[in-house]
């Protein structure tokens, strides 16, 4: 019978069939982070169990530490016990740990590809619901609660339920100024945030196939803002150069053999889908977002949604809401909307290819008076190297602060905040009311639109400047 | 966990839809409050008053300890925080009712022996339409179905396998480590057919 790729990477992984359509899967990787990572520590360790397999989990601190220039664990004194509990916790059970300064600390979901932790057709779960965001290698990636971790912590394994399966078949050339953001974000838009619930997304397609990896993991990480907690691209010869060489990556004939299996990663020509769907992507525009769901998403050279145009009652009231929270007026165009902050960063956005693209629009200009803009690199990796090709000098002689790797601004858990009101254009992924800190109004968009914000202050369309 | 079997009371309508977790609870909050404290942070930003003069449903005098939520489309979306399942209990949530929900939070319910009920939207609205006044539902679990004041009684359907743990509040941990041997035995399985899992340096 022909089988997907969901199908094959999952049936790789059962122990055991549960009956009723539950398997018990392996846990090939473990990533842990100081918000759940500490807490699912503690948790195993209040039970008196150890950590089963602590050669396959890798700890960094990222949720709540400081971005700060100079920063240490302590700077932000709420997060401090989380960094220092990860830290201990780590060394007790043995685990791979990456301090602050090392190469290995950043944002789990850009440390995991570059070390690679991440290789295709692995398992791999953090207890954090971006963890699609590894799928843009091939990887069965996804996020879990807190219980969930401990008991993977404790087994190395996961009682899980086959999801369904969609494919999104991203087909065409994407136009000049295109980013895998707006891709992602444009099908979240007419799709809806609800779209993907109980569903893995495979992406294919011929754009999907031309993007490099570190788009694939753009796409895959808003997976789960259209409700998908998985979501994958089939590894090709493009993840292979990409993982070929990484500290945790296989090497030599180890190597040669693994990519001999990986090439059986992929989708039957006639395997058959539960849902599918077609994007055009030469109809795809930059993409951005006005309210308070990424499914809230529109062309930058749309008017922003009236209420009274809603499908039905339920959004009609959705969307008043959003307007009023963002203070914006519908039908008026969201292109020069005047914006106060920009954020470039995240797991979303923020490797060494977003910062390049940024900084390829940042140089030369300056961000505009009134405009506080933030660039914060997703790992330490990532710093070293583009302070190495000299982009930190671009981004700061243009007028943007350079800051530590971390979350940062994307989740406000650091101390981080976007002040109340003041609206903000950033690259990461949730525009939820207060995500920024409270009464932020967050627009989601590519790095070239958050440079586009930053430089004009206002909502611009990068193809225009 | 704690069992789950049968809850009566008050449901709270709050039918908005694409109620993420954010939203449920901050992630500031988890950092700092212990878990049976977070009930009081629980919506926060929705609750734009003190707690006691806010016109958030769960504030108001009908509503305030509801047992039983009936929500929008989605509920539960965005982050996989497992703080807002504990902060729903703080607020004495047992049991939410909706079309939909996060895939994640759905999963994070059942590890708390909270009960997330799917119905189709009309259900959902007709029980949301009944309990307005304060009116007491029952979720059984047991007898799988939403009984309401005027007689109306809405069968739902839950996994077998989830339904069980939650009617024994079972612990899932002890379960799988029973399978130990399994476990290491796939394990030396996969050590021979895929060493490059195992090499990491
Ligand atoms: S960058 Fe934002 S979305 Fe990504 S892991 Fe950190 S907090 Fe979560």
């Amino acid at each position: 019978m022909a089988r997907t790729l969901l199908d094959r990477l999952w049936d790789a992984h059962v122990v055991a069939d549960l009956g009723d359509g539950w398997s018990l899967l392996h846990v090939d990787r473990h990533l842990l982070h100081d918000l759940s990572g500490t807490a699912g520590l503690d948790a195993l360790a209040a039970r008196g169990l150890p950590v089963r397999n602590p050669e396959l989990a890798f700890a960094t601190a990222d949720h709540a530490v400081s971005s700060a220039p100079g920063r240490t664990g302590e700077s932000y004194a709420p997060g401090a016990p989380l960094w220092a509990g990860l830290r201990a916790r780590a060394a007790e059970a043995g685990l791979h740990y990456f301090e602050l300064g090392q190469v290995g600390q950043g944002i789990v979901h850009v440390m995991g590809p570059e070390l690679g932790i991440t290789l295709p057709g692995v398992s791999l779960i953090c207890g954090d619901s971006h963890t699609c965001t590894h799928g843009g290698l091939g990887a069965l990636a996804f996020g879990v609660g807190s219980s969930e971790l401990t008991h993977a912590l404790a087994t190395q394994t996961l009682r899980q339920k086959k999801p369904k399966n969609l494919r999104v078949r991203f087909e065409g050339a994407m136009g000049r100024g295109i980013a895998p953001k707006d891709l992602i974000l444009h099908l979240i838009g007419r799709l809806g945030a609800d779209a993907g619930t109980g569903y893995a997304i495979e992406y294919a397609g011929s754009a999907i196939r031309g993007l490099g990896i570190a788009g694939r993991m753009t796409v895959c990480n808003l997976s789960i803002e259209l409700g998908a907690k998985i979501g994958f691209v089939a590894p090709d010869d493009t993840t292979f150069a990409y993982v070929e060489g990484r500290r945790f990556a296989p090497k030599g004939a180890d190597f040669e053999r693994a990519v001999a299996h990986w090439r059986s990663l992929a989708s039957d020509a006639d395997a058959a889908f539960d849902r599918e769907v077609v994007i055009d992507v030469a109809a795809v525009t930059p993409t951005v977002t006005w309210g308070t769901s990424p499914e809230h998403a529109i062309a930058i050279d749309a008017a922003i949604p009236d209420p009274r145009a809603a499908p039905d009652a339920e959004r009609r009231e959705a969307w008043r809401a959003a307007l009023d929270y963002m203070g914006l007026e519908p039908g008026r165009p969201l292109a020069g909307t005047p914006v106060d902050w920009v954020f470039i960063g995240s797991c979303t956005n923020s490797r060494i290819e977003d910062l390049r693209e940024a900084a390829a629009l940042a140089r030369g200009r300056h961000v505009a008076p009134g405009v506080t803009a933030w660039v914060v690199p997703g790992s330490e990796r990532v710093k070293r190297d583009a302070e190495a090709e000299g982009l930190d000098r671009v981004f700061r002689e243009a007028g943007f602060a350079w800051r530590e790797p971390g979350c940062s601004l994307c989740v406000a858990a650091n101390g981080e905040r976007v002040p109340p009101g003041a609206r903000s254009v950033s690259t990461s992924n949730r525009n939820f009311v207060g995500r920024q800190g409270p009464g932020a109004r967050t627009h989601l968009a590519s790095p070239a639109m958050a440079v586009a914000a930053a430089v004009t202050g206002a909502i611009t369309d990068a193809r225009r400047i | 966990m704690q069992p789950f079997t049968a809850v009566t009371g008050p449901a709270a309508p709050f039918l908005e839809p694409n109620v993420n977790t954010d939203v449920i609870i901050r992630i500031e909050r988890l950092t700092g409050v212990p878990r049976e404290d977070l009930g009081r942070y629980a919506f926060e930003a929705l609750r734009h008053g003190q707690e006691g003069d806010s016109a958030f449903i769960l504030d108001t005098p009908t509503f305030r300890g509801a047992p039983i939520l009936i929500a929008g489309r989605n509920f539960g979306c965005g982050s996989s925080r497992e703080g807002a399942v504990w902060a729903l209990m703080g607020l004495g949530v047992r049991t939410v009712v909706a079309e939909s929900f996060g895939d994640i939070f759905f999963n994070n319910c059942f590890q708390n022996g909270v009960l997330p009920v799917v119905l189709p939207k009309d259900a959902v609205d007709r029980l949301a339409a009944e309990a307005t006044g304060g009116a007491g539902l029952t979720v059984d679990l047991v007898a799988g179905e939403v009984r309401a004041p005027s007689g109306a009684v809405v069968p739902f359907t839950v996994d077998p396998q989830r339904r069980q743990a939650l009617l024994e509040g079972l612990d899932e941990i002890g379960v799988t480590l029973t399978r130990a041997d399994e476990i290491a035995a796939w394990q030396a399985r996969d050590r021979a057919a895929r060493p490059w899992i195992w090499a990491a340096a």
